[in-house]
């Protein structure tokens, strides 16, 4: 363990001196939030790699400074991320998940410095998601990520909300170390990626996106213009690992939600364009929830979605042609306790992935949740398929502040 | 002869008379109590929501919100969370509206998600709370109907009671008996009954304060579960009216920036 913090310990000697200024300069004004975490993963199988153990040990600590001024038309934002892993090195992590400062006015806001961004409707993927990269060793859920330096204006009109974004620098994706799980047969090499864009991280990126409520229908439609933030792994010439690749892209996206009653009714859908391929994707769906169940305060809502990808290629997505469905309970009782089952099932093999995650609140300051995923993988041509062993069961102990 | 009919009729037309009497006086209290609190525009308020459990033990829940009068519609509003801290920042939105559907967005600060969420959810307890949806929405005239029942004396004041029925869909309750009292038009209890007919729940309010020469709030504000033994209060403070706040201050956009 202690090897594998040294590489990172400059980092988080760095991640100390974040927290140190901002006490130091904004100590009577301003407040503090977060949690630190405790989490243990246990993985079913023995790794298929020699190197990853079967049980994985990490703290988490994430803290927020927040402080607003003139009448909170302008507030700060600072938010660390620390993880330390005992067993992946690739795992243990700093990033700046947030540091932005926002100025609102009544018909527009600029946001500048990195920030986190989110878009889109549907469950089982985020398709349109696409301003901030994935933090990937965090979870194979992709939904954790690394903060994105941008300028942001937002412009509300009659007619909706423009968002303009200008990004001008890319963050790589993370990928698990030699001794991590959840990872392909041959490690990501992060030190060697290269782009297509002479810039490589410095490249510009652009987006634009329109969004607006009208009665039950949500809508919201957007355009990319810059580095994928999905790279295309390749094997380096001596075999012994891969390197990403990073092209650019140009990509729409489409979200569109409709709420009526306890029903709602979802889609996304992306066309991207690289120099490589051009292709369509889609999630759509409906989720329908009943509401305090036998009048016990339960609420009972079922999910299903449907994923495409014209591609036709499990080895450029596992849900090319996939069904999802899944339930999420939620007691609404005084420890917030919460359970979301689901299944994704390919429609053209028995490949699936199975996934619970629950929580629960402890007393006002503890959350514990558990989260367990299993990977039925047999097609030696899907992406997934270098996971199948990957099946884990994790608990997280989080106290907030 | 003639003078026999004529009092069979009355006779028979009384019942009828005296009910739409009841109807007719329980809505002109209701409207009377909504029209003296109009105009306030807008205010904000601070929450302390205290849950207690039949053992005693606490919890609690500290929540900001926000609120636009909307002339002719259901009200605007804007809830953030402090606590506990595992929610804060958590914000909804809702545009409130008589007998059709509330639209009602929650902002997940994780996530940084914004998602519009269906309002079906009236019966359901709101955080774990014995406050329910729909207690804690915004009231409208036009959602239920009324009956004036009778004169009573609750918290020391002389009240009417009316007898209200939801007529929107999904309520939890067949009907409650709401005291108004008489000086001022402030509800100082309400009994609810469940859909089988009992008794539920009684909220009692306490420790009401005007604001402006005008909008009584009671800072104090009891729901006692008769079923379960639990209960919760909720303690109001830093009550604001008309400071400014528009439209532009209840959409989408703004959850983002709750703090």
């Amino acid at each position: 363990m202690i090897l594998n913090v040294k590489g990172r310990l400059g980092s988080i000697r760095c991640f100390g001196i974040i927290l140190g200024l901002v006490v130091h300069s904004n100590s009577n004004a301003g407040e503090w939030s977060g949690y630190s975490a405790a989490e243990y993963r246990y993985f079913q199988h023995p790794s298929l790699n020699v190197e990853p153990s079967q049980q994985q040990v990490s703290v988490v600590m994430s803290p927020e400074f927040y402080h607003q001024w003139d009448d909170g038309k302008q507030s700060l934002i600072i938010a660390p991320f620390l993880r330390i892993d005992n067993e992946d090195a690739e795992r243990t992590h700093i990033d700046l998940r947030e540091a932005r400062w926002l100025i609102a006015e009544e018909n527009w806001e600029l946001r500048l410095g990195i920030g986190k961004v989110y878009w889109g409707v549907t469950e089982s993927q985020h398709l349109v998601d696409v301003i901030n990269q994935t933090d990937l060793v965090e979870n194979p859920d992709n939904e954790d990520k690394l903060g994105q330096p941008m300028i942001n204006l937002s412009l509300f009109q009659e007619w909706g909300t423009v968002d303009l974004f200008v990004l001008p620098y890319f963050r790589e994706r993370t990928f698990a170390g030699k001794k991590g799980r959840l990872r392909s047969q041959l490690v990501v090499d992060t030190n060697n990626a290269s782009y297509e864009s002479s810039s490589e991280t410095h490249h510009i990126d652009f987006a634009v996106r329109w969004s607006h409520s009208l009665g039950d229908w949500d809508v919201g439609l957007s355009h990319f213009y810059g580095t994928n933030r999905e790279p295309l792994l390749m094997p380096n010439q001596q075999f012994t690992a891969l390197n990403p690749y990073y092209e650019l892209m140009n990509q729409t996206g489409l979200e569109v939600q409709r709420t009526t009653g306890a029903w709602l009714l979802k889609l996304e859908s992306i066309r991207r364009e690289t120099t490589t391929e051009t292709f369509i994707a889609a999630t759509g769906g409906v989720e329908y929830t009943f509401y305090d169940v036998f009048e016990s305060g339960l609420d009972v809502g079922l999910i299903s979605e449907y994923l495409f990808d014209d591609r036709d290629d499990e080895l450029a997505t596992p849900f090319e042609d996939d069904v999802m469905f899944g339930t999420r309970i939620t007691w609404n009782n005084v420890q917030s306790t919460e359970l979301l089952v689901g299944l994704i099932q390919d429609l053209d093999s028995s490949d699936a992935t199975w996934s619970i995650e629950a929580s629960r609140r402890l007393g006002n300051r503890w959350k514990l949740s558990v989260e367990g995923r299993l990977f039925k993988f047999n097609q030696t041509d899907n992406a997934l398929y270098q996971v199948r062993n990957d099946d884990y069961f994790q608990v997280e102990l989080a106290r907030y502040f | 002869m003639r003078n026999w009919i004529f009092l069979l009729i009355l006779l028979l037309a009384m019942p009828l008379a005296q009910a739409e009497t009841a109807a007719e006086k329980g809505l002109v209290i209701i409207t009377e109590a909504d029209k003296r609190d109009q105009g306030w525009q807008d205010s904000s308020a601070d929450m302390l929501m205290i849950l207690r459990n039949r053992q005693g033990d606490e919890s609690v829940r500290q929540i900001r919100m926000k609120n636009l009068e909307v002339i002719g519609d259901g009200d605007k509003g804007l809830t953030v969370f402090d606590e506990p801290r595992d929610v804060k920042g958590t914000a909804f939105l809702t545009y409130s509206h008589s007998l059709i559907a509330d639209e009602q967005w929650i902002f997940l600060p994780a996530l940084k998600r914004v998602k519009r969420i269906s309002s079906n959810n009236k019966s359901g307890p709101f955080m774990g709370s014995e406050f329910s949806y729909e207690d804690i929405s915004s009231f409208e005239v036009p959602k239920y109907s009324y009956l004036y029942l009778k004169d009573d004396v609750v918290n020391g004041q002389d009240c009417f009671v009316i007898e209200t029925r939801p007529l929107y869909e999904h309520s939890g309750y067949t009907k409650s008996y709401v005291w108004i009292d008489k000086l001022e038009y402030r509800i100082q209890k309400i009994d609810f009954y469940d859909r089988k007919d009992s008794l539920l729940k009684t909220q009692v309010f306490n420790d009401y304060k005007q604001y402006l020469n005008r909008y009584w709030r009671a800072d104090t504000v009891t729901m006692e579960n008769k079923q379960n033994g639990k209960s919760t209060t909720l303690q109001w403070s830093n009550y604001q009216f008309k400071t400014g706040l528009t439209d532009k201050d209840f959409e989408k956009n703004d959850l983002k920036r709750q703090r």
